[in-house]
């Protein structure tokens, strides 16, 4: 009889230490609701269904850029392009040497400047890697909503006021 | 020296003396039954040391380039088509098949004495041995390539238009050959540094 008395009064104390915290809880998960949206509906426990890879655009004409210092889109595929120590495919056809072979944009001059602004007889080491700045593009439905405004276009709002 | 001497007179005189017990016909029959199960033998030996799965016996082979080639489309593709070691690395005209095992025997000595044994050696390599796989796919136009891709079949109106510009110009002129461009598809590539094409 002490016994399960003292065992209700536990439970009931691991009870209020769970469900006391349950409000602060809730907003937690309020919060995390709001935040997971690029994970939709699925509980922690269970993984979502992976999307379908998408399929690289692959138009090879120059997308417009929505702000002058962003770095232009890539408009062709790169799978399989090496990209490391030993071999830079995209320099292949983008580097000075070879854009009149291949037709391909050249590099501009600012990947060979150094940090301090020195240019380089060559490509710098910290622009070697493309696709830290440059990235290929995929027609996807968009996960959030961007409320991005092209300045040209702002400028005109501001004008038309 | 004297008894080796009789002893081949002795061959030779065997040799040369028409046969005295056997019919002309058992010895032709058993000459040409034993020349299909030589040739047989030798034609199924061929192909046995012609198959993936002998070339990454050596771990050489499969710890390295095998690995490399898992992760390219020659290995997994949508069409589910993939070629093998031997589907690009040996010639399929008999001859040139021949004269490639012949070269290979290079390979049994670099495995017996370790040549490559090691990644890093392996790596250290790489460039000497990618350069040979270039020279040989350029001397003979990409015919390993070709073996599959007919520049002829290619439908240049599915290709992107920098592929169908860059085939239609430079392959269907001959101007170049798969290989000037298509470097390191299947493998990873070495240190390009004055590489032609890559500098």
């Amino acid at each position: 009889m002490k016994y399960s008395k003292s065992l209700a009064i536990l439970s009931l104390a691991t009870a209020i230490l769970i469900f006391g915290w349950s409000g602060p809880d809730a907003d937690a998960q309020e919060v995390g609701t709001s935040i997971a949206t690029l994970r939709g509906a699925a509980t922690l426990d269970r993984t979502n269904a992976a999307p379908r890879i998408p399929q690289t655009e692959e138009t090879d004409r120059r997308r417009p850029r929505n702000y002058p210092e962003q770095p232009p889109t890539i408009p062709h595929k790169i799978d399989g392009y090496q990209l490391d120590k030993n071999g830079n495919q995209c320099l292949s056809c983008h580097a000075r040497t070879r854009v009149a072979e291949s037709g391909a944009p050249m590099i501009s001059v600012t990947h060979f400047m150094d940090r301090e602004g020195q240019v380089l007889a060559t490509v710098s080491p910290r622009r070697y890697f493309c696709n830290q700045c440059h990235v290929v593009q995929a027609s996807v439905p968009d996960n959030l909503k961007n409320t991005f405004v092209d300045i040209d276009s702002l400028l005109a709002v501001e004008k038309s006021r | 020296m004297s008894k080796l001497k009789a002893f081949l007179a002795r061959f030779w005189q065997i040799l040369s003396r028409p046969a005295t017990h056997i019919s002309l016909g058992a010895l032709t029959i058993s000459g040409f039954v034993a020349g299909v199960i030589f040739w047989g033998g030798f034609n199924t030996a061929l192909e046995l040391t012609n198959t993936e799965t002998f070339c990454i016996s050596c771990h050489e082979m499969r710890d390295n380039v095998y690995q490399e080639l898992k992760t390219t489309v020659h290995f997994t593709n949508h069409a589910g088509v993939r070629a093998t070691c031997p589907d690009c690395h040996v010639p399929h005209n008999w001859t040139d098949k021949i004269a490639r095992k012949m070269q290979a025997s290079k390979e049994v000595w670099g495995t017996i004495f370790g040549t490559i044994n090691t990644r890093d050696k392996f790596l250290d390599k790489r460039l000497e041995l990618a350069k040979h796989e270039w020279s040989r796919l350029k001397s003979n136009d990409s015919l390993e390539c070709r073996n599959c891709h007919s520049a002829e079949s290619m439908d240049f109106s599915v290709q992107g238009p920098r592929a169908a510009e860059a085939h239609s110009t430079f392959l269907v002129s001959g101007q170049k050959t798969c290989i000037d461009c298509h470097k390191g598809i299947a493998h990873e590539l070495p240190n390009m540094a004055g590489v032609e094409g890559w500098n």
